[in-house]
């Protein structure tokens, strides 16, 4: 296969970026009209904009021009009712959690953003892999995460149910940054037990899981041999060498690997299928045009970086539940060309921020 | 150009292409030499799983023919041109890649590869050692007799976990009759020192012995931890806060600081004179490196001439090109590693009651130098008022020794733990509280280097009594 098979047509990506454009504009009127905007959003514009949001902005371009950063203390220390469309006025909404290790987590409120991504997503997902129909196990975190509601709703979605295993990466982050290795590793068995009770006793084909979850499980079972057809992971830096381990050793080269990235305020960016010449390094792409990653110099974030160079992930959710402007990621990337399936910049090989100059603790989220 | 040579790493014998990757850079240079793979601990944990096969592989062989096995890798070892990953490497290119990374001079790869050479070679005499002389016919059928008494031995561990350091090819001796004593090896080797466990499993693979009993995993600290954790036994390396953790721990052998010593007795210390070559050889012998290189001298009187007679000797052993057949210090790998041991003695130097003595031998030049691009830390001796100076009882990975006066009575109790301990005496009473001493690994009596180690005396643990636990067997008469 050459490189122009697997690229895009020009017009593809020219028909992406208007879509874009579009979709931009239309958001952004959104949140800034005073009929449909939320309180936090109108009252910056009066505030603190410089520009007018409803006129200025023409393009995507204008948003990542005219925009500063989105602040994460603003999803921590503002209330959630302040992020409120006034459409959405009087419909309870579901309250997601990120972080939050130490301190105040920062929180997002959502409706069906999470059912619309993740319908989104099944769409890429082969149907030989993950059966429809076919009960789904999660083995990673609940709780307060969009991630748990999204998965059974994913599993609904194709017909199917989803059974849980919980773990909480915030006591996980806590044991590992007190160097408290033995109980962190008792606590990664003790999900991993519940998982293989589960596997056992129950026809499951898809999993959802994290990586070293998964190395884990199979250092338990032989997870093709469980039954299942797919995994689909998501969490933590999946290096190239990771990945091939993950595909040849613990899939055994039978059950497909779905890797993603994804989190509470983006949704779920889906994976360009890996090819030999990828040699197993990964490339995401993000739900555009309802989220942009662009990957941009981190001396000087309004700059991007070139293609094949390294960056850091700047993300901006353009949702009518959510307008997230240029959010700063904890994640470095490779920044990739546009493909065949998706028509825009892609984010490569992601790591934590600072990964080659310090030990980051990632534990097994 | 050409591709570097790259190193696999070895899953059970059988070369893995990692697709991350590490250089191995020389000394003062950007340009690396070559690359190795980089596993995963997922891969380790993986293999572990077939260690039982690697072990039931190996027990197929006989001890006679380990053995010969053993004396033909040796040779091959120092001889041969082995396999070295895509390609192959000589005995010289061996030498020669070795000395440019860990900055070695040849003298000292010479001298370590003959030290690995005498154990391949020596494997007999040192497996007496190890076992107390039984015969190891024992160990091919699990139960015998020696000295007409039954005896059965069984195996503690299906692997023996090894995870190197870069600072010195000798260490590779230590898990060498691992392979003897029919236990598979996991091997991490150091970061700037695949270079000698590679050719060491290339020596016995090619002497006959099963692929199947090497696993060669350069990897990361997960990694390290991942060869400890799937092997029921392991040899690390460390230094005190290791030795700490692990202590009580019987699945993990550390090999910490020496803390080796000279001490000299009350009836010889006025002839100190004779034994300036044996105090020269016990500090510096190696570069310093090992952990039988003597750290602290210890005398009754005449600790100052010493001290000045000794820095005299070591501050001529300067940096030479590292192909100099005089060449007796190593550059340091890791230049920040001199900076730290320097600035932690001139640390030491602010408390009263030491100086540092080859100091001004040098004429006041720095302990740290350096020369064509490659850092050294240079032989250094610091007399000590008092054992309680904080410079008394240190060690580093240079040529580094204190010298202390302290009555012979009060030495036993003082010194505290040792590797190594050279006593120059033939005082039976001083003799008799020596042999006695539960803090002494490895007692030369007598006017020997630190640094000498006969292979039928193994120190600081036993690999078979490691490696092997003996039961109880009764068999009922016909």
């Amino acid at each position: 296969m050459t490189a122009n098979a697997t690229a895009p047509q020009e017009s593809a990506i020219a028909e992406a970026a208007q879509r874009l454009d579009e979709h931009a504009v239309e958001i952004v009127r959104w949140h800034f009209s005073d009929d449909t905007g939320c309180p936090f959003w109108l009252e910056w514009k009066e505030k603190h904009a410089d520009f007018d949001p409803l006129t200025d902005v023409t393009c995507f371009a204008d948003v990542a021009r005219l925009f500063p950063h989105f602040q994460d203390d603003w999803l921590r220390y503002e209330q959630p009712e302040r992020w409120v469309p006034q459409p959405f006025k009087g419909r309870p909404y579901c309250v997601f959690e990120t972080g939050g290790t130490t301190g105040m987590p920062k929180q997002r409120i959502g409706w069906d953003d999470y059912k619309i991504d993740y319908e989104q997503f099944s769409d890429t997902l082969d149907d030989d892999a993950f059966p429809r129909g076919g009960n789904w196990l999660m083995v990673g975190p609940t709780g307060p995460r969009r991630l748990r509601l999204a998965i059974e709703h994913l599993a609904n979605y194709r017909g199917s149910s989803c059974m849980f295993i919980d773990l909480d990466p915030r006591w996980v982050k806590k044991l590992i940054g007190t160097q408290q290795f033995d109980q962190a590793k008792a606590y990664m068995t003790h999900a991993v037990d519940q998982a293989v009770m589960i596997m056992k006793h129950r026809k499951i084909s898809a999993l959802f899981t994290t990586p070293k979850l998964l190395e884990a499980l199979a250092e338990r079972v032989s997870i093709p041999n469980a039954g299942i057809k797919g995994c689909f992971v998501g969490g933590t830096t999946m290096t190239p060498q990771y990945v091939r381990f993950l595909i040849e050793e613990v899939l055994e080269n039978k059950a497909k690997l779905v890797p993603t990235y994804g989190n509470t305020l983006m949704g779920l960016a889906a994976h360009k299928p890996l090819t030999p010449e990828d040699n197993y390094s990964i490339t995401y792409y993000a739900p555009q045009p309802r989220a942009v990653l662009r990957v941009v110099n981190p001396d000087q974030t309004d700059q991007l970086v070139d293609y094949d160079e390294w960056g850091r992930v700047e993300l901006t959710t353009l949702t009518k539940e959510l307008f997230l402007p240029r959010f700063l990621e904890r994640d470095e990337v490779i920044r990739r060309r546009p493909c065949k399936q998706f028509a825009w910049d892609g984010v490569g090989d992601v790591r934590p921020f600072g990964a080659q100059k310090k030990n980051i603790v990632e534990g097994v989220y | 150009m050409n591709p570097l040579p790259h190193i696999p790493a070895l899953r059970l014998g059988k070369p893995y292409v990692s697709l991350d990757t590490r250089a191995v850079t020389p000394l003062g240079s950007d340009e690396p030499l070559v690359e190795m793979s980089i596993v995963n601990a997922g891969v380790i944990k993986r293999d572990a799983k077939r260690f039982g096969e690697a072990r039931e592989i190996l027990r197929g062989y006989s001890s006679d023919e380990l053995l010969a096995i053993c004396a033909k890798a040796g040779e091959l070892f120092m001889k041969a041109e082995l396999p070295f990953g895509d390609t192959t490497q000589t005995a010289d290119q061996y030498i020669d890649n070795l000395s440019q990374t860990s900055g070695l001079p040849h003298t000292l790869v010479r001298a370590n590869m003959a030290k690995v050479h005498e154990v391949f070679v020596e494997m007999p005499i040192i497996l007496k050692g190890l076992t107390r002389g039984i015969d190891l016919k024992v160990l091919d059928a699990g139960f015998g007799e020696q000295d007409g008494v039954p005896v059965s031995y069984f195996p503690t561990t299906k692997s023996l976990g090894v995870v190197l350091p870069s600072n010195s090819p000798g260490v590779n001796s230590l898990w060498m009759p691992a392979i003897a004593l029919k236990i598979p090896v996991i091997l991490k080797p150091g970061s700037e020192e695949p270079f000698t466990p590679y050719r060491v499993i290339q020596a016995f693979i090619a002497a006959g012995a099963p692929p199947e009993a090497f696993g060669f995993y350069p990897t990361d600290h997960e990694g390290s931890n991942a060869v400890t954790d799937v092997c029921d036994r392991s040899i690390i390396f460390g230094g005190q806060a290791t030795v700490e953790k692990h202590a009580g721990n019987p699945r993990v052998e550390v090999h910490g600081p020496g803390w080796s010593k000279v001490l000299i007795g009350e009836d010889k210390i006025d002839n100190w004179k004779d034994y300036l070559d044996v105090l020269v050889k016990s500090v510096a012998a190696n570069s310093g490196r090992s952990c039988i290189n003597a750290s602290s001298i210890v005398v009754p009187r005449h600790g100052r001439e010493i001290a000045e007679a000794l820095a005299e000797r070591l501050a001529e052993i300067k940096p030479l090109p590292r192909d100099d057949k005089n060449a007796q210090l190593s550059g340091m790998a890791n230049p920040a590693m001199a900076a730290w041991a320097t600035e932690q003695i001139d640390d030491g130097l602010t408390t009263p009651g030491a100086e540092d003595v080859t100091s001004t031998k040098r004429g006041g030049a720095p302990r740290v130098a350096e020369v064509a691009g490659i850092t050294y830390a240079l032989p250094t001796v610091i007399r000590c008022d008092s054992w309680d100076h904080p410079l008394a009882n240190r060690e580093y990975m240079f040529p580094f020794v204190s010298v202390t006066e302290m009555p012979q009575a009060e030495m036993l109790d003082k010194i505290g733990q040792s590797l190594v301990v050279t006593a120059i005496t033939e005082d039976t009473g001083f003799i008799t509280d020596l042999l006695c001493s539960p803090l002494i690994q490895r007692l030369n009596l007598g006017p020997m280097p630190t640094s000498v180690a006969k292979w039928d005396q193994p120190h600081e643990g036993n690999l078979f009594e490691f490696l092997y636990h003996r039961r109880a067997i009764q068999r009922a008469t016909a």
